[in-house]
Formats: C-alpha cells, structure tokens, sequence
C-alpha cells in the first residue's frame, strides 16, 4: 500500500480525474445548451392525437416524461399553438388517453406578426371579403400567389414607418429642440423663428404625403385566409399578418434543412417580435458588440497608462503596494455595485451635468441624464480597468531590466525607450488583459440593467441621422435579453428554447471576440517575442 | 582605511609612466562610490588611453562593473547612491550638472554581459540608435546599419536577413549585432561588461579578435571574469578587489610581473 501510494500513481490518477470533472462540466455545459438552442429552428413534425373520449388535438410534441405517481406511465406536452382560440400553447397528454396518432400531410404551421404560431388546416382564401379559392389545395396555392405581394407591402409599411416617418419624427424633434434654444435665448420672434417655423412646416407636409402612402397600401392588404383548428374553431387570418407558413408533415430532409437555415439567419439579423419571444435578436447583438467595443476603446488607455505609471515611475514601497492590492480587490467588487455607482456619479452627476450646460433646451427630458450605451460601458470599463492593469503589469514585470538598460545605453530617454522598447514589448500582455476584460464585459448582466440597457431599445445607437453614433441612446443586450425573455415574458413557456437559442449566441460572440483578440496577440507575439537567451 | 585609498590612488610609477606615455581618452580621478552606506569603489585613479584596450580584472563583487557603469552614468538609474571624485571625457567632466545624459551616452556605448537585442528585426536593433539621435533617412539608415554590420563582422551572415527577429539569432550573433547597434552611433568609447562571459569558446574568439579590430576606432574597455581574455586582447589591465584598484598597468607586465602581492595571488589563482 505503502509502496503504491509512494509510486505516486494515486495522486496522477486524482489530478487527472479533478480535470477530466472539469471538462465533463463544462462540455455537459456547452453541450446542453447547444442541444436546446439549436434545436429550436428544426420544423417539427405536426402530430394529431384522437383520444379516448372522442377529444382531437394538433399540435408539436414539445416534452415527453412520467406521470408522477404511476410507473411506466408516460404523458406528452404538445405545443398546439393557437393562443388566442385555445387560450394556452401548451397541453398535456397522457399517452395511455391515445387511441389514433396521425400525421396529416396538410396541417399547416403559420408564424404570425401576432399571437405567435397558428396550427391548422387551409380551408378558404378570401380576397376582398369574396372567396377566392377553397380546400386546402386550392387555398395553398392561392396564397403562395399573394403571399410575396403581402409581404413585399408589410415591409414597405415597415420602412416608411420606421425608416421615413421616424425620419420625419427625428428631424421634428431637432426642430423643437432648435425652436426651444431659441426661447431659452430669449428670442420669440423674428426671422430665426420664422425659418424655423417654415422648416417644420415643410416637415409637416412630407409627413402628411408618408401618411397617405401608409394609407394606400393599408388599402391594398386586403387578403385572408381562413384556418380551421381542433374542436371547428376557425380563424380569419390576414394575410398581411403572415411570416411564414410551411407544412412539417410533408417536407423531406433536405427542404427542412433549408428552413433550419431561413430561421437561423433570421435570428440573427431580424428585429424582435412579439415581447420579444419571437422574431430576432439582431439589436441586441448589435448593442452587446458595440458597447464591448465602446468599453474596449475606454479600458484600455485608461489601465495601460496606470500600470505605466504603477510600474515605470512610482517609487516602489508600502504605499505602491497598497495602491496595487487595492486594484487587485477591485476586480473582486460584485458587478452591481459598479452598476449602482455608474447610477450615481456617470448618469445622475456627470450626465446632469452635460444635460444643464449642453442640453438644456430637452430638460426636463434627460439627453446623458438617463441610461445609455456610453455610461453602460464607462461603467463596465471601470469594472475591468484592475484586470487590465494588473496584466500589463506582470507584462512590463516580465521584461528583462537588459533591454531597458539597452535602450539607455543608446542615448536614449526614459521616455524614448518606454514608448519604442517597452510599449511593443508589452503589447501582447496588454491584448491578454483585454481579452479578459472583453470577456468579462459581454458577460456582464447586472450593472447594465441600471445604466442603459432596455427590453426594446427602438433604434439602434448607430443610424442614418446625424451625428449617426448616438452614445446617449439605451440599447438592447443578449445578456439581459436571455434574463428578459427567460424570465420576464408573457408566454414563458414558448419562450424557453428562444433562451437557449439567444445563449448560444452569447457564447458564440464572446466566442468570437476572443478569437479576434487572441488572433492579434499571437501576431503581436511572433512579432514582439521576448528574448528566451 | 583613509590610508589605504591614499596609498591605491597613487599608483606604482611605472604604470603610471607607461600608460601616460599615450592619449588619454578617460580620466579617472578619486572616484569613490556608495550603494546606500555601502562603498563600492574606494578613491580610484587612473587614465585609460585611446584607441587601447583596457581591461579590468578581479573577483565577483570587487567593483568592476560598478566602475564601468560609472563611465556612462548607467548607475544613475540606481537609487540611493553617491559618487565623489571625478571623470574626465575626452576632458570634459561627465558628472558636470550641465552634463546632458544621452549626450555623454551617445559618446560612451555600452555592450551588456547578457546580448539584449530589442524584440525588433536586425536592421531595427542597428537603427535605433541612429533613430534616437534623429536619422530619419532610410538611405541613411541603411547605410550606418551596413556599415555597423560590417565593423562587428556580422554583415555577411546576416545581410539577407536584415527584417528577420533579431530574436532568431545564436547568442554570439546576438553579442555582435549588441555591438554593432552600439557601434551605429560612432562612441568614442565603447564599454564592455563581461561580453563574453555568457558564449562558447567559439563565439568567444570571434568577439575577442572583433575587438582587436575595432580598437582602431575605438577605446574599448572591458570587464571580465575571464584573466586569460584579459591577457589575449589587452593592452592594459587593472586588477581590483573590493572596491580598490590594487594594480593598473601594461597586460604583459601585469600578468608576469605582478608588483602586488594580490594581484600575484589572483592571477596565480591562488583565490577568487
């Protein structure tokens, strides 16, 4: 025994079993979520169940378990959709109830711009209140005719009333903004207010035009199909609500492959939909992205420059010492506790502040005295400022004293050689110290939802208005967005794989941040590799 | 003890006669050194002629490296140290407060006992300096790092690669490609601390006969460990032991008729 253990094969078979937990732990991790979130795009068969007592339901197997209670005994949760002719989407089965299971090939499953998914079977299209085509067939192929027009019209609406109008609506806004300086200055009338007033009347017009062309095509949505569901409900459905509409039960491998792609691209790059539990998440990406970038370009000047001055020119002694386990217990403050901070001295001081001198003609409507992306990410940078710092610092630590002496040695400053011999020589450190700080920012959740982050931010803090970055504005966030939908929806159930799916994102970005960072460094490390002789 | 340093600073008279015979590029006068309260050089005279080379022997801690570095004000970076006596340049008066710094280090080069290329390409580590003093000119440049390369004997081995990692080299090419960046700023003295000490005898030989080469150019002064080096590439050589310079004078006369009864027991190896 004694032998055995001195051989030391026990304590190599602990170490390695420690880390083969570890890895188990985190592949159960990744591996869970990519199951769950990537299963949710694949179009599922439609199943119809008949039961016992005569009772018919439609709808996707969504989970399948025993019934507590009675062993061997299994019931099926089947999405049957319809929320608004059933009232819930979601029904247990008990498979013992079953007596007929069938796959109709003509059930269709409808993604709608309300009340999500619709179940059932085509039996009429209507245009204009007159029947246009009967059965389901027939129905089908009447609106695969209309349905591109249908939804070329919706997005035109889309655009003019998100892109035009909102337009109209940003430069109206200017204008007020213009005419109210103006009053602030004392100045009532005269011809400054009167180009002002001509201006906004102009405006005027053009939003009257954008509104009679909303107006038109209103007019020219005049489809509709009639659903049946179980028990002979019925639904009138416009075609103009309509998204998708595909039929599982008779699509093969290939075509649902395709339709995997279609949902996963549009995930990525769509607006969300129905509080979010529908549609994409591309806004919330878009803001998880630039306020990591935003955070980036803050952090690292800002910790590069105090590990300079830590390491380079502070006298090295109790109070040096001090300062740096002070910055290494920042890194450890919980991540509200910043957020509450960011509340307190970025939005209510510092934007305040900036709102009073620059913005007063908005007051009492805050400009920089509410939340927003660049208070959101001041915030996170002040959170990972200690993790850069203490990288670069180990960096300028590890640099043979030599190479500074070299640099002297050749008549050069102490500036000199810290900006050409040691900043490259440090640059890989300083990229590893971001790439933490990028990963800790992403994830970060808590802080964000007091400085700036919203459920549905409505523009994006980059757009086609001047100045065009617009730092003052909320914005969404994946993080808080997983939290919102998750927990926070009406409909959490349906909501559920949507939570995985977003998480799967996350990870991904996060991912791939890392990536790009890491890339660079090892660019910088070839180049910059430090002296092994 | 104030005795002693009186009777060090005055040398035997043959030294002295011998080495006053030539130019004297660096003179020395009284220099005495504290790290802390700690002395390190204890009232050191001496003169260090043109276009020679001197060498400084003695055992580990006896002050060697702190008197070289003393010749480029290298140990200014040091805190908490004091210096009395005097250094004279080319005569001027290196620890004068008008003194600039980088001007005085632009004449004094320095090669290090570790070779401590920069991170940089081959013709970077030659440029720097010439870019510090203000050389922008990539002909120019290119010019000075040819002919850099060329003093330190590393031209031929290196020409193709010139934008390669200086990283990527064999220690004794690093050592030259040391000397030929500090070459690059034309000093008139060139330090040189313990350069070999850290190479194969191969690479050794090859630095020892570049610095009989360049001592046409320059004065050279080098630090070792190594009396055999000492004997094969100098002119003069001091022998010191803690903190004093026991013996200064021409190689031959110092390694076969030491007047020392130390030096005698050093260079026999009878201790250190």
């Amino acid at each position: 025994m004694r032998k055995l253990w001195r051989s030391g094969e026990p304590f190599i078979w602990l170490t390695g079993g420690a880390l083969a937990l570890a890895l188990l732990m985190v592949a159960g991790l990744v591996g869970l979520i990519l199951y769950n979130g990537l299963g949710f795009f694949w179009p599922k068969h439609v199943l119809r169940v008949t039961l016992a007592d005569g009772k018919v339901m439609t709808g996707q197997v969504a989970d399948r378990e025993p019934i507590p209670g009675t062993p061997g005994q299994y019931r099926i949760k089947l999405r049957v959709a319809n929320r608004d002719l059933y009232g819930a989407d979601f029904q247990w089965v008990d498979e013992s109830q079953i007596v007929k299971r069938e796959h109709p090939l003509d059930l269709a499953v409808i993604e709608r711009t309300e009340w999500g998914l619709l179940i059932g079977t085509i039996k009429e299209v209507r245009d204009g209140g007159q029947g246009a085509a009967t059965g389901p067939q027939a129905g089908w192929a009447a609106i695969q005719k209309r349905l591109p027009e249908a939804i070329r019209v919706r997005k035109e609406i889309k655009r003019i009333e998100t892109g035009e109008i909102g337009g109209i609506n940003y430069a109206q806004e200017q204008i007020r903004l213009k005419l109210r300086r103006l009053e602030l200055r004392g100045v009532a009338t005269g011809p400054e207010v009167a180009a002002v007033q001509q201006e906004l009347a102009a405006l005027e017009e053009r939003y009257k035009q954008q509104e009679a062309r909303l107006a038109e095509l209103r007019r020219r949505q005049v489809g509709s199909a009639l659903i049946t569901a179980d028990d002979g409900k019925e639904k009138d459905l416009p075609l103009s609500q309509i998204v998708d509409i595909y039929f599982p039960n008779r699509m093969g491998l290939a075509t649902k492959a395709g339709h995997y792609a279609a949902k996963i691209s549009e995930f990525v790059s769509d607006d969300p939909r129905e509080a979010n539990t529908e549609g994409g998440v591309f806004p919330a990406i878009f803001g998880t992205v630039m306020m990591v970038m935003i955070m980036s370009v803050l952090v690292t000047p800002l910790g590069v420059l105090a590990a300079f001055y830590l390491r380079e020119y502070a006298r090295q002694g109790p109070f040096v010492s001090a300062v740096r386990i002070a910055v290494n217990n920042l890194a450890g403050v919980p991540s509200i506790v910043f957020g509450v901070f960011g509340v307190g001295f970025f939005i209510y001081f510092v934007g305040g502040s900036i709102d009073r001198l620059v913005y007063p003609e908005a007051l009492p409507t805050p400009t920089f005295g509410t939340g927003g992306i660049l208070w959101a990410s001041l915030t996170l940078a002040l959170l990972t400022v200690p993790v850069v710092i203490v990288a670069t610092e180990e960096g300028l630590a590890a640099i043979p004293a030599g190479m500074r002496e070299a640099s002297l040695a050749l008549s050069a400053t102490k500036l000199e050689t810290t900006l050409r011999v040691v900043l490259p020589a440090v640059m890989p450190s300083i990229l590893t110290g971001l790439i933490l700080a990028m990963a800790r920012a992403a994830g970060e959740v808590a802080p964000l939802m007091i400085t700036g982050v919203v459920k549905l931010a409505p523009s994006l803090p980059i757009d086609g208005f001047w100045p065009f970055v617009h730092l003052e504005r909320k914005f969404m966030h994946l993080g808080f967005h997983i939290y919102d939908v998750g927990f926070q929806s009406p409909n959490v159930d349906a909501a559920r794989p949507m939570v995985f799916a977003t998480t799967v994102l996350l990870l991904l970005i996060v991912g791939l941040l890392n990536m790009f960072a890491i890339r660079m460094r090892n660019r910088l490390r070839r180049k910059y590799a430090t002296s092994a002789v | 003890m104030a005795g002693n340093v009186q009777v060090t600073a005055s040398l035997n008279p043959a030294a002295r006669a011998a080495s006053l015979m030539e130019t004297p590029m660096v003179e020395v006068e009284h220099l005495s050194f504290w790290y802390g309260d700690k002395p390190a050089l204890k009232g050191i005279s001496m003169s260090i002629p043109k276009h020679r080379i001197t060498a400084y022997i003695g055992p580990s801690g006896c002050g060697k490296s702190t008197l070289l570095r003393c010749l480029n004000r290298m140990n200014d970076l040091v805190d908490g140290v004091r210096i009395t006596g005097q250094i004279r340049i080319g005569g001027t008066d290196i620890y004068d407060p008008k003194q600039d710094v980088t001007e005085l280090r632009k004449r004094v080069g320095m090669v290090f006992q570790k070779s401590n290329p920069f991170p940089k390409s081959i013709f970077e580590n030659v440029a720097y300096g010439p870019r510090i003093l203000g050389t922008t000119n990539r002909g120019d440049l290119a010019g000075i790092v040819e002919r850099s390369l060329r003093d330190a004997a590393l031209w031929d081995e290196v020409k193709d690669r010139l934008q390669d990692s200086a990283l990527g080299f064999s220690g004794g090419q690093q050592q030259r490609l040391c000397i030929a960046r500090a070459i690059a700023v034309e000093p008139d003295v060139l330090l040189m601390d313990e350069p070999c000490s850290a190479l194969d005898p191969i690479a050794t030989a090859k630095i020892e006969e570049l610095m009989l080469e360049l001592k046409n150019s320059y004065t050279i002064v080098i630090v070792t460990h190594n009396m055999q080096q000492a004997a094969r590439v100098s002119d003069y050589t001091g022998f010191m032991l803690l903190g004093e310079l026991i013996e200064f004078t021409v190689t031959k006369e110092l390694f076969t008729t030491p007047k020392d009864a130390r030096t005698e027991a050093y260079i026999t190896g009878r201790f250190g």
